[in-house]
């Protein structure tokens, strides 16, 4: 298994005082699914769109290595960057509803983006656009392509969005909370689909979420962000298994997760909101909600490894247990 | 500070600038502005050649002392943009009002009403009105009030509607408030820095109408020195005395610029829109 | 659809009669039109005699009906100088005024559009800033003046295009520049608020995404979006161009309809006059109402609905 996507200490700034992203690292493997996950606001949206090259005006990136399929991308201009997105690397967002442009039909935005990249007619791609929009499971898709944005259902236009994605047969794809905006039942239709797209297609997906449901049934990997920073990193089932970060155990306390969490236990939470992190800010940013926080916090986090591919980034020894709270 | 900020300031000058040359324009002048002198006609002002030192601007084509009529111009568009604003606002503010508070078919009047208004040739209906009735200063201000209107209703209109939704508005009616209360204390303070913009950019507008019509000949009545009319008796002269024209004109032009200036400054302190 | 626009039809056939009603009341506002059209030196003989000519003697009620009735049927009436019918005189003037209004509309979006666009995508940076406040300048700039001014420096002292009259097709290209000058501020920024939402959409984020060349997303996705408001300020700006021509033509001494309005008010031609202001309402509401129907067609979720 090669690394497809390989993102070390990424850093963005808006024209603000504050860091939105303050050290990412994410290695994407070639044919698995990623997910990043963390609570709103911590700067997923934000990590995604830096990769991407699509970050909104006033932002500034900056990273030690950004790579894809080997090519460091982190110097390509907006020109060559607008080559690789779309055609290798395809994102999809969190809102349906507003995502497609509503003065154009869905074919002929579909069919853009193959045109753009590899070329052909349109009448050719717009027959790969019908036969995409029937693999994400949308009935009629030669009527679906003469129809607008408005005319769709918020499901039926994420699943245009992955349709649109898979125009030029992407090797990465970056999910941004595909489902949030949907209702249960369509988000459980999604995720299905997106899983089984990967398994055919040979997919990557970097998913980004923060339902811990939706890691434990989709990612083979987990990357955990807090305030900016990746916390904790490892297989899904070595996360699951054994969290380490305090932070991580919060959010599993939070969440009931099917066959992974004792039936009857209760519920926990983790007091307090995600701080907003001022530049040059030293030492961990959770230790103001954390219950195991000691001086040592406010000053250096060592970068500690639980098992080979389990690293997380907190003093606490590996197999700290909790103190019961006086 | 930032353009914007010179500009607000730059703006606000001109614009008190002128409004005490409109008010104390019979001790600021050297001569009458009336006062003919078919000897000294087209004088050119005194930093041109041929000047003469005590007519600093010159004289126009009867001879008169175009600074001092300059001076007596700047009363007429000051009045002319107040007095219209003024009637023009109590129209359009009633009219919008009562669409955006009462809604329904009240509004659809209101609405039908701005909708004819737009519809009606301004310059040309002002142009009729005042060749009808006859020209004087009253008919001119009454003339554009009452066609200049819409953007304050248009604006009270969309503003009251916004605000009537507010949690204080619903608490008024809660305590049992009446609705004039409701709409003279509780809505009108609420919308009234956005009618303040507006008031700004329709003086404006007045303003260079006013222009407009004078310089048709339908406008002031002579000799008033209406800063349009003078640039109109002026611009048979035009080629040969270019300053002639570029006096009025360009106090015309720095005035309303000005008050332009004047009137951003104020959409962005107040933070109020000036398109509905 | 369907629906949208009967009843924008029927606001517009409202708004015409209540045109038509004020166009009549305007020229009865100075009292008795006998005695204006007679002129100060009549006596009471020929007042009455103009009276009875006119068929001013005839109840209000019933030369308002006969207005209505007649202009619905395309008969505005004789003029009093020209001895002609007034849709006549229109049909004659209307060549000249809507060229120029043409022509304006066409040098103030080329103008304002693509200044616009560039203002939107440079949002906020200097460039920006100073289109936006050169835009208030412009506006601040009366235009019977503009117009002297461009007649004294390109007619006279550079002598490159005509001052007056239109015998040539350049005869248009001052007074088109004039009236040009009044739209673009409004159409400018139309155009820069409308491509600055656009461009900050998820659509376009979208476009972005899929790799879109840099024309596409600006040209393609965003003004598509932001043109819909600024066609219907271009045919609101082309009704006042036509009506605010009055000053333009007589600047320019253009033979149009609104000097026609102008001259027939200074020589008291009651019908002209009623006739031009109706007919420049007309074509307002004509051309709002081509407007909305435009804009109808351009926002696939009005033409489907
Ligand atoms: N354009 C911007 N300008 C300034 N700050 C921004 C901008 N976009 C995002 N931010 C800031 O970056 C931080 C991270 O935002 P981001 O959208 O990445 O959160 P998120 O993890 O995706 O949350 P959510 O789950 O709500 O989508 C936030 O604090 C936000 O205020
Ligand atoms: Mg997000």
């Amino acid at each position: 298994m090669s690394t497809l996507l390989d993102v070390q200490d990424l850093r963005v700034r808006f024209n603000t005082a504050a860091e939105a992203v303050r050290g990412v690292s994410v290695r994407v493997e070639t044919g698995e699914t990623h997910c990043l996950v963390g609570e709103s606001g911590c700067g997923k949206s934000v990590s995604a769109l830096a990769v991407m090259g699509l970050l909104a005006k006033g932002g500034i990136r900056t990273a030690d290595r950004l790579e894809f399929a080997g090519q460091d991308i982190s110097r390509l201009s907006e020109r060559q960057m607008s080559r690789l997105r779309g055609d290798k690397i395809a994102m999809i967002f969190q809102e349906p509803m507003t995502s497609l442009n509503p003065a154009y039909t869905v074919g002929s935005q579909m069919a853009e983006v193959r045109m753009r990249h590899r070329g052909g007619s349109k009448r050719e791609a717009l027959d790969r656009a019908a036969a995409l929009l029937g693999r994400v499971g949308i009935t009629a898709p030669g009527m679906r392509l003469a129809q607008y944005p408005h005319q769709l259902s918020g499901g039926l236009r994420q699943r245009v969005m992955i349709a649109m994605a898979l125009m030029c047969d992407p090797e990465l794809l970056i999910a941004d909370e595909p489902t949030t905006a949907l209702d249960v039942t369509v988000q459980a239709q999604i995720l299905r689909l997106l899983m089984e797209l990967q398994r055919e297609l040979g997919l990557a997906i970097l998913l980004i979420t923060h339902d811990l449901g939706i890691v434990a049934r989709m990612a083979h990997r987990v990357s955990v962000m807090y305030a900016g920073k990746v916390v904790e990193s490892a297989t899904a089932d070595s996360l699951f298994a054994a969290p380490t970060h305090p932070y991580t155990r919060g959010l599993l306390d939070c969440v009931p997760i099917p066959g992974k969490v004792a039936r009857g236990a209760p519920l926990g939470s983790i007091p307090g909101t995600v701080p907003r992190i001022p530049l040059g800010f030293q030492g961990c940013g959770f230790r103001d909600r954390c219950a195991h926080a000691d001086a040592s916090c406010a000053t250096i986090v060592p970068q500690q490894t639980r098992q080979p591919g389990h690293a997380y980034a907190c003093r606490l020894p590996a197999g700290w247990v909790a103190e019961p709270v006086a | 500070m930032s353009i914007r900020q010179i500009a607000g300031t730059l703006g606000a000058i001109i614009v008190f600038g002128v409004a005490l040359m409109a008010i104390f324009a019979p001790l600021l002048v050297p001569h009458d502005p009336f006062a003919q002198d078919l000897n000294l006609r087209l004088v050119p002002p005194s930093f041109m050649d041929g000047g003469q030192p005590d007519h600093f601007l010159g004289t126009d084509q009867l001879g008169r002392d175009y600074f001092s009529r300059l001076i007596y111009g700047a009363r007429i568009s000051m009045l002319i943009g107040v007095a219209t604003v003024i009637t023009s606002g109590l129209i359009g503010i009633t009219l919008g009002m009562l669409g955006g508070f009462l809604g329904g078919r009240a509004d659809m009047v209101v609405m039908f009403i701005i909708t004819c208004r737009l519809s009606i040739p301004l310059i040309l209906v002002a142009l009729a009105v005042v060749s009808l009735v006859g020209s004087s200063l009253t008919v001119v201000v009454l003339t554009l009030g009452l066609l200049l209107w819409e953007r304050f209703a248009v604006v009270t209109r969309t503003t009251v509607m916004q605000v009537r939704t507010l949690d204080y508005v619903s608490a008024a009616w809660a305590a049992g408030c009446s609705r004039t209360h409701i709409l003279l204390r509780e809505i009108l303070p609420n919308i009234v820095h956005h009618l303040v913009v507006v008031a700004t950019l329709e003086m404006a507008i007045a303003i260079l109408l006013e222009a407009a019509l004078s310089f048709l000949g339908l406008g002031v009545p002579p000799p008033l020195p209406s800063w349009g009319l003078m640039i109109s008796e002026a611009k048979d002269y035009m080629f040969f005395s270019p300053w002639v024209i570029m006096v009025p004109g360009i106090s015309l032009f720095i005035l309303v610029l000005g008050i332009n200036f004047l009137g951003d400054a104020l959409r962005d302190f107040l933070g109020a829109t000036r398109d509905a | 659809m369907l629906v949208f626009f009967g009843r924008r039809l029927l606001v517009a056939l409202l708004v015409t009669l209540t045109v038509l009603t004020v166009s009549f009341a305007l020229t009865r506002l100075s009292g008795d039109l006998a005695i204006a059209i007679a002129g100060p030196q009549a006596t009471e003989q020929d007042i009455i005699i103009i009276r009875k000519a006119y068929g001013l003697d005839r109840p209000v009620v019933v030369q308002f009906v006969d207005w209505v009735v007649s202009a619905a049927s395309g008969d505005l009436g004789r003029s009093y100088i020209y001895h002609e019918p007034v849709a006549r005189l229109i049909k004659d003037r209307l060549p000249v005024t809507l060229t120029l209004g043409l022509t304006g509309l066409l040098i103030a979006m080329a103008t304002a559009i693509p200044i616009g666009i560039l203002a939107a995508m440079r949002e906020g940076t200097l460039f920006d800033r100073g289109i936006m406040m050169i835009a208030v300048i412009g506006q601040a700039m009366p235009s019977f003046w503009l117009g002297l001014l461009l007649i004294i420096t390109f007619g006279l002292k550079l002598g490159w295009l005509p001052i007056s009259g239109v015998d040539e097709w350049d005869g248009y290209v001052l007074p088109g520049i004039v009236l040009a000058f009044a739209a673009i501020p409004a159409m400018m920024r139309l155009t820069r608020s409308g491509m600055v939402d656009a461009l900050a959409s998820d659509y376009i984020r979208t476009a972005r995404a899929k790799g879109l060349s840099r024309a596409s997303i600006v040209l393609k996705h965003a003004l598509r979006n932001a043109a819909m408001p600024v066609v219907a300020v271009a045919a609101v700006q082309l009704g006042f161009m036509l009506s605010g021509s009055v000053v333009i033509e007589s600047v320019f001494a253009l033979h149009g309809v609104g000097y026609l309005g102008w001259e027939s008010i200074s020589k008291n031609d009651f019908p002209v006059v009623q006739a031009v202001v109706l007919f420049l309402a007309v074509v307002y509401i004509f051309l709002t109402l081509m407007a909305d129907l435009l804009n109808a067609f351009l926002d696939p979720r009005l033409r489907t609905s």
